[in-house]
């Protein structure tokens, strides 16, 4: 397939020119996506942007793992996949343990006038400042 | 497992990513979403492990497991205070990842003239650029706000011109491999060149400003995924590292326009190192209103309308959970209490909330800067909890300042403005700072911790 033969070369642009579609939609659409996330959650969105990018796990091994590979290719593709996989495992870690935080909070507030404190988990005194 | 029935569950993956980031709209789906996104991962890597031909299993395994426990050590350990140093070394991992991949790519390929067509030799160049660039430039963000290194900028004459030179040469060496010989040591020169850059690059940007470089280097580690995508011909990692990528660019943008400053003077203006002279002139003369817990206490608990402004030195000091239980003391007696967070509070964006969050302050409490600005001017008591630049009047005031036109919150329209530092000394920018010296202000000299322990007890007794 690689080979420079005119046919092989066509083939190839031809594959080339269908990645780049691929990649100028991905562009407008992580553009679309990530401008909904909000200011509050920009910190756990850098950190689930993080973890997917630990995709390059999936080239990591393959490349690792090539039927042709020498030790050099071998030992490289190794430390590859352990950094993409500590990026991978970390990365999801790390927003699982932030979101968690946020969830289920949403719940207890009701019945707030503009001036009240008063959230619904708890009683609160009529107001007495003085 | 057949190439198409693979691309087929890369697609899976993909699209399991791209809800992930749409569940990331809301608080109460975007943990759900992370586990979806999560799933979508271990699916890619079932599909890639059951790939047609696929030798050293042994290795692969050894390598995944000594990752994951790594990975996931680290990521329970880490506190939320220091989440950003973590993100930052998570992010340049998975850059030096690709930079390998690339790198074992060439050289598996290049000693047989003619494998490695023309894209495949851009993408394996661009690969090993940036993903050397990333990984670099994320160990020194790391390194600075870890405090291994100093945060504050480092710079030396010729910076500019030597960074420009070192990057020139690096893309030289990749035209001379891209048109020329497929040499190896050409692009190991390359990996050298661009790690050198990466860590050129960071080290003179202060700590201030390292929300953008995080967010940047998030971009770059996107860009250097979709990059290794073109050499191996995986989709999978064309749109994934792309979505990192195009989300890495907006954040960056979007912490550019909370501080004012384009990207370039974030990136190549080592920020606050003028600052020193002017600073030492501008203290003389002015007198600064030293105060007790006790009397702030009465302040507070008699005041109508409370805002609190926290910054980073309430994160360090651990006091997220004592803001509240001042917040639930001062409600208790009918104070409305609000918090105001400016977008680059803390080390990353949003890093303020997160860190809020934790100790289970709720959300409605939580006001942006322009929600919370048109509120300061009724309101009776502004704290500052460890912040600094984002209060800082200079910023509206004095053209000569190097945060001059940064947005602030705007806490000297407040009645009264409560200060709750350590010491006098300047703010990470290293900028001085005239609310200090403003006569409704009060300095409350503590550890954020110990001032609001202190506030507790007091406010208890009123």
């Amino acid at each position: 397939m690689r080979d420079a033969a005119r046919g092989g070369a066509r083939i190839e642009t031809a594959q080339f020119i269908g990645e780049l579609t691929v990649l100028v939609l991905a562009i407008f659409l992580g553009f679309e996506v990530i401008s909904k996330v909000p200011t509050m959650l920009h910190t756990p969105l850098m950190s689930g942007t993080n973890a997917i990018h630990g995709i390059v796990i999936v080239g990591a091994i393959v490349v690792a793992g090539q039927s042709d590979a020498d030790t050099f290719t071998r030992i490289v593709g190794f430390l590859a996949v352990a950094l993409a996989t500590a990026n991978v495992v970390g990365g999801f870690v790390v927003t699982d343990r932030m979101l968690e935080m946020f969830k289920g909070r949403e719940a207890p507030v009701r019945g707030r006038g503009p001036g009240g404190g008063a959230r619904g988990n708890r009683e609160v005194p009529p107001a007495s400042s003085t | 497992m057949g190439a198409n029935l693979s691309n087929f569950l890369y697609l899976v993956t993909i699209v399991t990513f791209i809800l992930a980031l749409r569940f990331l709209s809301s608080p109460r789906r975007a943990r759900l979403g992370n586990w979806l996104g999560a799933g979508g991962m271990a699916l890619a890597i079932v599909v890639t492990l059951s790939r047609e031909g696929l030798e050293g299993y042994g290795l692969i395994a050894l390598a995944m497991v000594i990752g994951a426990v790594v990975g996931a050590v680290g990521a329970r350990r880490v506190k939320m205070t220091a989440m950003p140093q973590m993100v930052a070394l998570f992010n340049g991992v998975g850059g030096g990842a690709a930079a390998l991949i690339a790198l074992a790519e060439f050289h598996n390929l290049a000693p047989e003239p003619g494998r490695i067509g023309g894209d495949e030799t851009v993408a394996i160049l661009l690969s090993a650029l940036i993903g050397s660039v990333s990984f670099a430039g994320s160990m020194v963000a790391f390194a600075k706000l870890q405090d291994l290194v100093s945060g504050r900028p480092i710079v030396y004459p010729g910076q500019k011109v030597g960074n420009s030179l070192l990057l020139g040469i690096a893309v030289v060496l990749g035209l001379a491999i891209l048109f020329g010989p497929q040499e190896q040591w050409l692009l190991g020169l390359v990996l050298v060149g661009a790690l050198l850059f990466g860590v050129l690059f960071v080290l003179p940007i202060g700590g201030a400003d390292m929300p953008v470089v995080i967010s940047l280097l998030n971009a770059f580690t996107g860009l250097a995924a979709a990059a290794t995508g073109f050499v191996l011909h995986l989709n999978v990692l064309i749109v994934s590292g792309m979505l990192v990528g195009a989300s890495g660019t907006l954040l960056t943008i979007l912490m550019g326009r909370a501080m004012n400053r384009s990207i370039t003077n974030v990136l190549f203006g080592a920020f606050g190192q003028v600052v020193a002279g002017p600073a030492a002139d501008a203290a003389d003369g002015r007198s600064v209103r030293s105060t007790t817990a006790e009397d702030v206490a009465v302040m507070l608990a008699y005041a109508r309308r409370v805002v609190f402004v926290p910054g980073y030195g309430l994160a360090v000091a651990q006091a997220q959970h004592d803001v509240r239980a001042l917040a639930e003391l001062l409600e208790e007696r009918g104070v409305e209490v609000k918090y105001g967070i400016h977008p680059v509070a803390g080390r990353m964006p949003g890093h303020m909330n997160v860190l809020l969050a934790e100790a289970n302050v709720p959300y409605d409490q939580l006001y942006e800067m322009e929600r919370i600005n048109p509120e300061l001017p009724q309101t009776d008591v502004a704290v500052i909890l460890g912040a600094n630049d984002v209060v800082n009047p200079a910023a509206r005031s004095d053209p000569g300042s190097p945060i001059y036109g940064m947005p602030i919150i705007e806490v000297d329209k407040a009645a009264t403005v409560v200060v709750v530092k350590r010491s006098m000394s300047p703010g990470f920018a290293g900028i001085d700072n005239p609310l200090f010296y403003d006569e409704k202000t009060a300095m409350l000299f503590a550890d954020a911790k110990n001032a609001l322990e202190g506030l507790i007890a007091s406010i208890k007794e009123v």
